[in-house]
This record gives structure tokens, sequence and C-alpha cells, in this order.
């Protein structure tokens, strides 16, 4: 069973810090996806999974063996590069056969593995050809080829799809995924598009400044994000933050009020919040409606109007100069300058305390634990 | 009223013609007039200062640097038995050579070649002989030079710069080391390397005599026709390997990272990602190399004249500098074009057959 482990796993070049104690579980066969912003430490994570970075301290282990000083070839692991690393003077098959030849792999045996790994990802005709000669998707396809035809127990993806244009991204993904439940295998991907990470991941991790933030299904990321990072990372267009006031606190919820907002019971854990306690409500702009009918009502003077058809983006500020956003049905009648109310149910509101925390919800939808 | 007068400026032709005058004239006074004059030259009797007007004499100054000829010479064999005679010894006698292109009617042909090399064939000896030794020998050392200098030159350069490109610190201090030698005049480094090839107290024979506790007899290193050329080459390898060092070391750093860290992962060893990473990825920097250092070993003369004058015996004499011998010391500017002129063809047919044999082969 091919499970990855890192325990209290740390990285430093130089003085700088950047890897500040990692501790990750990954399961054989799961789809692991490592995100977070630039410079959080994702891709040095990876690289070091995958032995092409020192460990400074901690302990990393691929199918319960401690590699930390195993070379990469000895790690059992594949990787896959965001600029492809394809050797620009090698055909095709040369490119895909080179880790088997100077492995001194028998030629028959090293023409059968390439040609099956041509045929999964369906590029047989492209043998031949030179990297030059290829698309971006033709060459991230033969980058993937190289790494299938080692039979590798841990696939790493390093951002593989972001030199892509928008369309093939969509489709490779998808590719991506289907060779996941084809081939079994463990996969670790690193990307900065959370598009990416809610699509192909089993498990999200989300790193910021080197420290692991929340682990979790993509929906539980969603839906019960453990702290503001987490509730601002996940998701797009991103979730509306507010300040408010605890009012007081039961254990049907934690009653809470603002400037432009009535008091309002929001239904989560009553934790240690108190009456006086500052808060931000989390609110995601796609629980937003052009209506009066939610349970909060929040009205301002639309300062943003993209009109997406079948929705429609909008930015407005109310009277106390508090910003917020709405994806609202797109045949509502909404104009610049016009002033408006939108309202949102309390069972959609998250609630942070003042630490950055998430105070627990208690209503969270069926899915995220089907 | 400026911005209308400055478009005029640009659109006027005869301002531009205006501005690209000075480098115009000096390229062409320089390089382009002479370069046609040498070719006008090689085929007349033109000197650098004569009282007689110039001839055209066609081809003649090309046949009397580059005529070759092979004699066979018999040994003299007694009239009645027809055996070889043979002298005390018990060598055989041979007529000279002179004999044979000395007013010797019935090959004109020979008239007033010499010998350059022999060898024995049977009975008979062989003689190659030249109208112009001292040219043949030059075309000779001139090509030695250059078959022994560019791999070496670029070989060493490729380590030194594989060696430069790595992230250790003061890394830099030997980076200058090695492109020192560049910066200074050939000249000065040629006279520099004088002293430390001198024959009597040269720093070289001091630090062999060291090394080997005195039993190193000292050489005369520019003085020995066998360690003359072996010497100067081994000082233009060193004068010129910083300059080629930094050109492989551009070339290296166009190599992408991911390459290797791609290779790594393959498992393969230092030598595989040379050959199957850097060598590949070098390609371009490797012709530029070697078309460049050719070229430039072609035209190999400041070191002669500085240290050896082409001796001794002829053991240092180049193509560049008989040009140098025959157009200014004997004021034979015909002669010094025709040797310019063969050393033209010489290396524009080098070149192309370089490039010809590294051309991007189409797959």
């Amino acid at each position: 069973m091919a499970n990855v482990q890192l325990r209290d796993v740390h990285k430093s070049f130089g003085a700088t810090h950047i890897i500040k104690g990692i501790d990750l579980e990954i399961a054989h066969g799961e789809f692991v996806v490592f995100v977070g912003p630039s410079g959080c430490g994702k891709s040095t994570l990876l690289r070091m999974i995958a032995g092409l970075e020192d460990i400074t301290s901690g302990e990393i282990s691929i199918k319960d063996r401690v590699v930390n000083d195993l070379p990469p070839k000895d790690r059992g692991i594949a990787m896959v590069f965001q600029s492809y690393a394809l050797f620009p003077h090698m055909t095709v098959r040369q490119n895909v056969g080179f880790g088997l030849k100077i492995n001194n792999t028998p030629p028959a045996e090293l023409e059968s593995r390439v040609n099956e790994a041509a045929r999964i990802l369906k590029m047989e005709n492209l043998l031949d050809r030179k990297p030059s000669q290829l698309s971006g998707g033709q060459r991230q396809r033969v980058a993937i080829g190289r790494a299938i035809v080692r039979n590798p127990e841990v696939f790493l993806f390093d951002e593989p799809l972001s030199n892509l244009d928008a369309a093939l991204r969509v489709n490779t993904r998808a590719e991506i995924a289907k060779l996941h439940n084809d081939l079994g295998a463990t996969m670790i991907y690193v990307t900065h598009d959370q598009v990416e990470a809610m699509t192909l991941a089993d498990k999200i991790v989300v790193l910021e400044a080197g420290k692991i933030r929340q682990v979790g299904s993509p929906l539980e990321l969603y839906h019960k994000p453990n702290n503001l990072f987490v509730a601002g990372f996940i998701g797009s267009p991103k979730m509306n933050f507010m300040e408010v006031e605890a009012v007081s606190s039961s254990a049907s919820g934690v009653i809470i009020k603002s400037a432009d907002f009535t008091e309002q019971r929001i239904p989560v854990a009553k934790g240690n919040v108190k009456a006086g306690d500052k808060l931000t409500l989390g609110i995601r702009p796609e629980n937003m409606r052009a209506d009066t009918k939610g349970d909060l009502k929040i009205s301002g003077k639309m300062e943003l109007v993209e009109h997406l058809g079948h929705e429609t983006f909008v930015e407005a500020k109310t009277k106390s100069g508090v910003s917020f956003t709405g994806l609202i049905d797109g045949e509502t009648l909404v104009k610049l300058g016009q002033d408006m109310a939108l309202s949102f149910k309390a069972n959609d509101c998250h609630l942070f305390d003042a630490a950055g925390e998430a105070v627990h919800r208690l209503k969270v939808p069926e899915i995220v634990h089907a | 009223m400026q911005i209308s007068g400055s478009k005029k400026l640009q659109n006027s032709e005869s301002t531009g013609w205006l501005m690209a005058f000075p480098a115009t004239a000096i390229i062409g006074l320089f390089i382009i007039v002479p370069f046609l004059l040498g070719f006008y030259f090689a085929f007349t009797n033109q000197r650098f200062i004569s009282p007689n007007p110039t001839e055209y004499v066609g081809t003649s100054n090309f046949h009397q640097l580059l005529d070759l000829g092979v004699l066979t010479l018999e040994p003299e064999r007694d009239a009645a038995t027809q055996e070889i005679k043979k002298d005390a010894s018990g060598a055989a006698a041979y007529p000279t050579v002179r004999s044979l292109t000395r007013n010797n009617s019935e090959m004109p042909y020979y008239d007033g070649m010499r010998e350059w090399f022999s060898w024995h064939s049977g009975d008979n000896i062989k003689v190659v002989v030249a109208r112009d030794v001292v040219f043949m020998k030059a075309i000779v050392n001139t090509f030695l030079f250059v078959l022994i200098t560019a791999p070496l030159q670029g070989g060493l350069a490729l380590l030194l710069a594989m060696m430069i490109n790595q992230k250790l610190p003061g890394i830099n201090i030997f980076r200058t080391i090695y492109f020192m030698p560049v910066v200074v005049s050939i000249v000065v480094v040629s006279l520099l390397w004088r002293f430390i090839y001198s024959g009597d107290n040269g720093l070289l024979n001091a630090i062999l005599g060291f090394f080997t506790f005195g039993t190193f007899k000292p050489v005369d290193w520019l003085g020995n026709s066998a360690t003359a050329l072996p010497s100067i080459i081994a000082m233009s390898i060193w004068q010129a390997v910083g300059f080629h060092m930094v050109i492989w070391l551009s070339g290296l750093q166009t190599i992408p990272v991911s390459l290797y860290e791609a290779a790594d992962i393959e498992g393969a060893t230092g030598w595989q990602k040379f050959r199957f990473v850097t060598w590949p990825g070098l390609r371009n920097t490797a012709i530029l190399v070697l078309v460049v250092i050719t070229m430039q070993a072609f035209t190999l003369f400041s070191q002669i004249a500085v240290m050896t004058q082409g001796g001794p015996v002829d053991a240092t004499q180049t193509i560049v500098f008989q040009a140098v011998q025959h157009g200014y010391a004997k004021q034979d500017i015909a002669t010094g074009s025709a040797i310019s002129v063969i050393l033209f063809i010489i290396v524009i047919t080098i070149s192309l057959i370089q490039r010809y044999l590294t051309r991007e082969k189409l797959t």
C-alpha cells in the first residue's frame, strides 16, 4: 500500500523558514491536492516528497519506509512538472522511455511499456515527434506518459495545468481524474487554482505560510472552513466578511447585530462566544438573493454590476461603508448606482471569533457527510 | 514645430545616409577595400614600394607558393652489371635533389624546387619537393595548431564552465581568475611566457626541476624545434580558454533546471545527465565555440611574432606569419595577398564543412 506520511517536516533555506512543521497522512490511492497562495510552500513540500529538496528536519515515509535520505529514483515516485521538462532533442518515444533506457530495461519490454503508456494517453500517433512539434496539451500528455511508464507508487504533479489555456485545462483536468480512476495510484497534486483542487481532490490540504490550515474533502472545506483563511481561500467569488457583535449566545446559536443588520440568531455552537464579543460573519456571494425573503437583509449602493447571463455578480457598499458582493439571479434588474437590498439565510452563515477560528456550524448540508 | 522638425529629419533620405556615412566609410576603407584589394594584388606582381608599374601575372603567385612534386631518386648502378653501387660503409649512392631541380631542361616544372620531405620506397627514394618549403611548413604547422587547439581549448573551457556553474561561495573569484588572461593583450602574455619558457632560468624549468628533485634537465622550450610549437599551443590554450568558458557558461545557463530534476527522478547518473541533458542543450553553443576557436587558431600570428619569429628551423612558421613576412618584411605585397587569399579559402571551406556537419537534422 503506497501511503505517504509526513511527520513534523521542516524546511529552511538558510535563515528563511519555509515549511514550519507539517504532519500529514495520505492513504493509498488517495488524490490529495496541496493548495495555497504563492509562496505558501506547497511546491517545496511536493519537491521534498520527490527528493528534489532536502528535508531540514522531520520524517517523510512512502509505503511505510522512511525516504529522507533516498534519491528520487528509489522513492517509487514519478513527477510531472509545470514546464513539462521534456528533453527537447528526443522524440516522444525517447522521452517516455528515457528512464527505462538508462536503467537498462530490455528493448522489447521498453517498447511495450512505452506503447502501453501511449495507448493509455491516446498519443500513439505522436510517438515519433519532437516536443517542439507538439502543442502545450500534447506536451503535458507526454510528460504524464513519462510518469506512467515508470509504474510509480505515487504520482506527483507540480501545477501541471498552469501553462495551458482555459479550454485545454478543463480537458486535461478531466483526463487526470480519469487516469487516477484507472490506475488507482496515490496522487499528490499542487495547484494555486481552487477549481482544480475542488474538482480533482479526495482530500485538499490548504497551506498558508508553511503551515497546514485545514485538511478535508472539498465540500468539507467549502461548508465547514476551520478559519477565516480557508473560508476566504476556498470558493469563488470570495466569501463576504463583515464585522458583527455578539448580543447573546445559547445552545441554539449566537445572536448577532451590526450597524447594517438587525439582531438575528445564527445557528452555531455556543463555544466560547460571550455577549459583546467582536465576531466576523461570513456569507458566500452565491448564498445572497435579490429579494428580502432571507433571514438577514443588507442594502447598499451598487458599485459594480457584471451580467454573466445565468447569474449576475454585484458589488455594493452599505451606508456604514461595508462592501459586500453577491451572485444573484441573472434575470434580476439591477443597475450601477442603484440602491438595492439583498438577503440571505441564517443557516448559510459562518461565524469566526476574534482569532479567526470558526465557530462550529450546527447546520451543514447533508452532502458534506455523504 | 519641434515635432514636425524631427519628423522631417526622420523622413529625409539624405540625412540617413549622412548619419550612416562615418561608419560605412570606416568599414569600407579598412575592411571591404583591403579585402577586395587583396584579391586583386594576389594576381599581380605588386610590391610595397617599386619604381616599376604593377603587372597582371595570373596565378603565378599561387604556383610559387603551392607547387608540389614528387621525385623518385634511383640509386646509381654499375653500367655493366646493373648492380647498385655501394660506398665503403655499404650505403647506396643517390643523385642529389639539386641535380634534378637546377637547370634541368628535361623537367622544367621542377626547376627551383627544394626538398620538403622524403621516404624510402624499395631501393628508391621518393622525395616530395615544393617550390616554397617554408610555406608548406607554415600550412602544416597552422593545421597542427588548429587540430590540437580546437578540441583541447573547447573541452577545457567546457570543463571549467561546468565547474564554475555551481552555486558555491566564492565561485566568482574563480570566474575572474579564469577570465583574466583574456583581457590581457596577447602580446603582453607572449612576452611574459617567454620568461616562463626561458631555457636557462625560466619558471617552467625551475618548477619541473623542483618537483623532480633536480633530475629534470632544463629545456630551452622555445629554442628547440620539437618543443617550440607545443609550447606555443599550450600558452594559446591557456590564454583564450576563459573567453570560451564564458560562452559555454552562457549556454549552460539556458538549460532549464527542471530538465536536470526530471533526469534525477528517472535516476540518471552524472554522466547520463551530461550526455542526455547538458550536451544536447549545448549544441548551438558548441557550434559557435568550435567555429570561433577554429577561425582564431587559423590566424595565429602574435605569439609567433613575439616569441619565436617562426623559428627554430621554421618549426613555428604559420600562414599569417608568412603573409606578414612576405608582405612587409620582404615588401612583396603580391605574395602576402596571395597567402591571405589562400587562408581565406581554407577558413571559409572549413567553416562551411563545420556548418554542414553540425546542421540541424530534420526528422
